[in-house]
């Protein structure tokens, strides 16, 4: 609320959205129902901003949306056509970062990855791939980690430290480089206290933390982006409180 | 690993305090060379905290090693000055004399060499690294002594002092280099005017930061001191990392005092208790000095209690190491690491001066900001906004190098000609300068009587020359090639897009490229600029973008077609199939130029 009592409000490609107090950008947007394409934000936690493919205009100013903080009477542009081919470069990017082959992915169909650069026209990868070396860990008995599709958004490393209380993820290395590593000496996972019940294991927005056994339980063709475009639910991303992996599984 | 005892006698020692984890870090790696994991499992049971996460600061810093890097780690520096005066020359023939291969840890554990971004000794390169202590001005013949030295086994600390003397080149002084100041007369001239009058004075100089950025000094100072906070900081921004600019270090090995001098009146400005001076690694040489310093000025009453007998006026500085990243020169990032983190940008806002060091009030300047900041507490403000021009008011030391007759550190007024300084250094047949270092511009003869201010050509204080005999292809290169090493990572645009850029320079400079290659350098420079965190990403295509405006026949003469060559070479993807079977014949080979 402004301080006449009004709802305060912003403009988004021309749609006025409004928002409380402290909501960023994307967060109202996404509450209001406008699709604004993102990876690295989560509904339940705090933004950071690190993929940068919620980047929209401001002002002639280019910013990243989820950590923007919405103001009254703001003008925002998120699908003009230079932003639109901003947001594939950075989609193809990270593509072309990791080893990502959709048809044998088991998480084709529920991968936002895959879901955004569908959202957003993207038919190859258009710049040279850089195909990492990435061992994958399969030590655990009941979790495979495939780093080959880690677009490093830190989501399992917040989850973990913020709602589980057990840092098994985090960030190592530096630019390129910079690699996602478990909490054990032994560099595996089967070595860290991670449970399948873990918010941590829920968060993934590609195909790295993956329970073993389970993966096509939902056939392909049926699963969440198979239904319907990513840009369709934008609801679904709307903030909300932490749950815990617990409680969604019981 | 280290024994338990003595990394508990290194984490006691910083009482245990996480901020400190860098410097627990650096410490522990001199028991052994390198971090073993065992090493990391115990700093975290000791320092409470993670493993993961003091693997991840350990592995963010590039002189920081979770590999084993043997006894003496040798690093090259390897900006385009080092490369201009022949370092890989010299580094063939220090691998070969030790029998080593280039970033490699020797089988027998005893040496690993490589190279470094630039590390500042830009006017005597080629300069190497060895175990964090600089050796300036390397030749055939220190070369081959440095060699000797390590198959003998000699420890460092007993290696001939000769090799480690640094020139501190100083060619032209002006107000800053030739102010001999009595320590303690700028904070006795500040506690007279009191801290008002004193933020008055900054602010009538007009005084803007050297960092390159040249926010004004006296507005961070007031909105710092006006920020509410339980204690409020001092940051002496010395981490030196843009290739080209060495003058920092001459300020603190000649000018510590006026440095520390400015720190203080900031303290008393502010209200600050507490300052940090963040040095970069490659100045360990300069730790040990800047400490006796801080001690003399001690027990001088300089710093401690009731500074120059004022009462409650408290103030001490404590110096923080840096361990390779470049990032941390970028000042959120500088606070990230002072707190024992990655490197990393933060986003702002909010801003240092009402969030920084531990959430709390800081101010943020460069070593050169308050030498001068010192000087206008005593001299007043008046006085310093009748140097240099309208909007850049006062001096700027600059640090030339690259090709001319005398590199070194060159003081003027705002507003000299580029002409007036390679002049002044003895340039000759000038082709390009390089103002700011890779992030900043550079500039064609056409231009040389531009001048050196904020309203033309701003700078962080780097000059570096180019002559009619340099490709400025090689020079681009070198700096895609700087970026990509230095990028923390943390963004898409800046992480991808910096190692994208140096894959298609390195296909030009194979002669691969066509057209489709320079289109994709503008597409990425283009995403670089607009998306990404901090100005790292913002200016990392500067020097392409630069030289391809001012120099485009460098790059199209290295074209193969106009429209398109494929990046992947069939005869390179056999590299590792020659090495593993030591061949390389004709028939090892595939023809793919025909």
């Amino acid at each position: 609320m402004t301080a006449e009592g009004k709802t305060a409000s912003f403009q988004l490609d021309g749609a006025t959205v409004p928002f409380e107090p402290g909501q960023t950008v994307i967060q109202a947007a996404l509450a209001a129902g406008h699709y604004i394409p993102h990876l690295c934000y989560h509904p339940e936690f705090k933004p950071h901003g690190s993929c940068r493919v919620c980047t929209v205009e401001v002002d002639g100013r280019t910013v990243a949306s989820c950590t923007l903080q919405a103001q009254d009477g703001m003008e925002v542009l998120s699908q003009s056509d230079r932003l639109r081919k901003e947001h594939q470069t950075l989609v193809q990017m990270l593509f072309v970062e990791g080893n990502h082959f959709c048809p044998s992915c088991e998480q084709s169909g529920n991968c936002r990855l895959q879901a955004v650069a569908y959202d957003l026209d993207i038919m190859s990868a258009e710049l040279d791939h850089l195909f990492p070396n990435r061992p994958v860990d399969a030590s655990h008995p009941e979790i495979l980690l495939e780093f080959n599709r880690c677009i490093l958004c830190e989501l399992c490393v917040r989850a973990s430290a913020e709602v589980d209380g057990k840092n098994v993820f985090a960030l190592s290395g530096r630019g390129i480089t910079k690699h996602l590593i478990v909490n054990a000496e032994s560099g595996r996972l089967a070595d860290t206290d991670i449970a399948v019940t873990d918010k941590a294991m829920e968060v993934c927005p590609v195909g790295v933390i993956l329970r073993k056994g389970v993966g096509f339980r939902v056939p392909i063709g049926e699963r969440r982006f198979d239904r319907q475009p990513i840009s369709a639910q934008a609801r679904e991303d709307a903030p909300r409180r932490p749950t815990t992996g617990n409680e969604d599984s019981t | 690993m280290g024994t338990h005892a003595e990394l508990e006698a290194i984490v006691d020692r910083y009482s245990g305090e996480s901020t400190a984890l860098l410097q627990i870090l650096r410490e522990a790696q001199e028991i052994e060379g390198w971090l073993p994991p065992a090493t990391l499992t115990c700093l975290a049971r000791l320092l409470e905290m993670p493993r993961a996460r003091v693997e991840g600061v350990a592995g963010f810093y590039s002189f920081l090693h979770i590999e084993r890097a043997g006894r003496y780690r040798v690093l090259f520096s390897d900006n385009i000055t080092d490369r201009m005066a022949g370092n890989s020359e010299l580094l063939d023939r220090f691998c070969n004399s030790l029998w080593l291969e280039r970033g490699k840890t020797s089988e027998d554990g005893l040496a690993l060499v490589d190279t470094t971004s630039c590390t500042g000794m830009c006017d005597q390169g080629p300069a190497m690294l060895v175990n964090g202590w600089a050796i300036p001005q390397l030749t055939p013949a220190r070369v081959d002594e440095v060699a000797e030295l390590i198959r003998s086994h000699t420890p460092v600390e007993d290696w001939p002092a000769a090799l480690f003397q640094i020139e501190d080149n100083i060619h032209r002084s002006d107000m800053l280099l030739d102010a001999s100041l009595e320590p303690g007369a700028a904070i006795r001239a500040a506690a007279t005017s009191g801290p008002l009058a004193t933020l008055e004075a900054i602010q009538c100089s007009n005084l803007r930061g050297r960092g390159g950025a040249g926010f004004a000094t006296g507005l961070k100072w007031q909105s710092c001191r006006n920020a509410t906070g339980d204690m409020h900081y001092v940051v002496c921004n010395a981490d030196e990392g843009e290739p080209g600019t060495f003058k920092d270090r001459v300020l603190l090995t000649r000018y510590a005092d006026l440095v520390f001098e400015g720190m203080t009146v900031c303290a008393f400005v502010i209200g600050a208790r507490k300052g940090f001076l963040y040095l970069r690694g490659e100045y360990r040489h300069l730790l040990a000095p800047l400490q006796e310093v801080l001690a003399r000025r001690r027990s001088d009453g300089l710093l401690g209690n009731d500074i120059c007998g004022q009462p409650g006026f408290e103030f001490d500085i404590d110096i923080h190491l840096g361990a390779g990243a470049y990032i941390c020169g970028e000042e959120s990032a500088l606070i990230e690491s002072l707190e024992g983190r990655r490197g990393i940008p933060r986003n702002r806002p909010p801003y240092p001066v009402t969030h920084g060091y531990l959430q709390q009030p800081t101010t943020v300047n460069n070593v050169e900001t308050f030498c001068a900041a010192a000087l206008i507490a005593l001299r007043g403000g008046e006085w310093y906004a009748g140097i240099g021009t309208g909007k850049s008011t006062g001096t700027k030391v600059l640090s030339v190098s690259g090709d001319c007759v005398r590199p070194g550190i060159y003081e003027y007024p705002f507003g000299v000609t580029v002409r007036q300084v390679l002049e002044d250094c003895g340039a000759q047949r000038t082709q390009a300068v390089q103002i700011s270092g890779p992030s900043g511009t550079c500039i064609d003869a056409t231009e040389f009587e531009r001048r050196i201010a904020f309203e033309d050509l701003p700078t962080a204080g780097a000059f570096m020359v180019f002559d009619e005999s340099r490709d400025i292809f090689e020079v681009a290169s070198n700096f895609v090639h700087f970026f990509a090493h230095e990028s923390c990572g943390f963004c898409t645009p800046c992480r991808v897009g910096t190692t994208l850029l140096r894959n298609v320079i390195d296909k030009l400079h194979k002669g691969k490229g066509s057209q489709h290659d320079l289109n994709q350098i503008f597409k990425l420079s283009r995403l670089l600029q607009s998306a990404s965190h901090c100005g790292l990403g913002h200016t990392a295509c500067n020097p392409l973008l630069d030289t391809i405006k001012r120099f485009r026949p460098a790059y199209e003469r290295r074209l193969e077609s106009l429209e398109f060559e494929p990046a992947f070479d069939l005869d390179g993807a056999l590299e590792r199939a020659r090495a593993m079977t030591g061949r390389d014949d004709a028939g090892a080979h595939l023809r793919t130029d025909e």
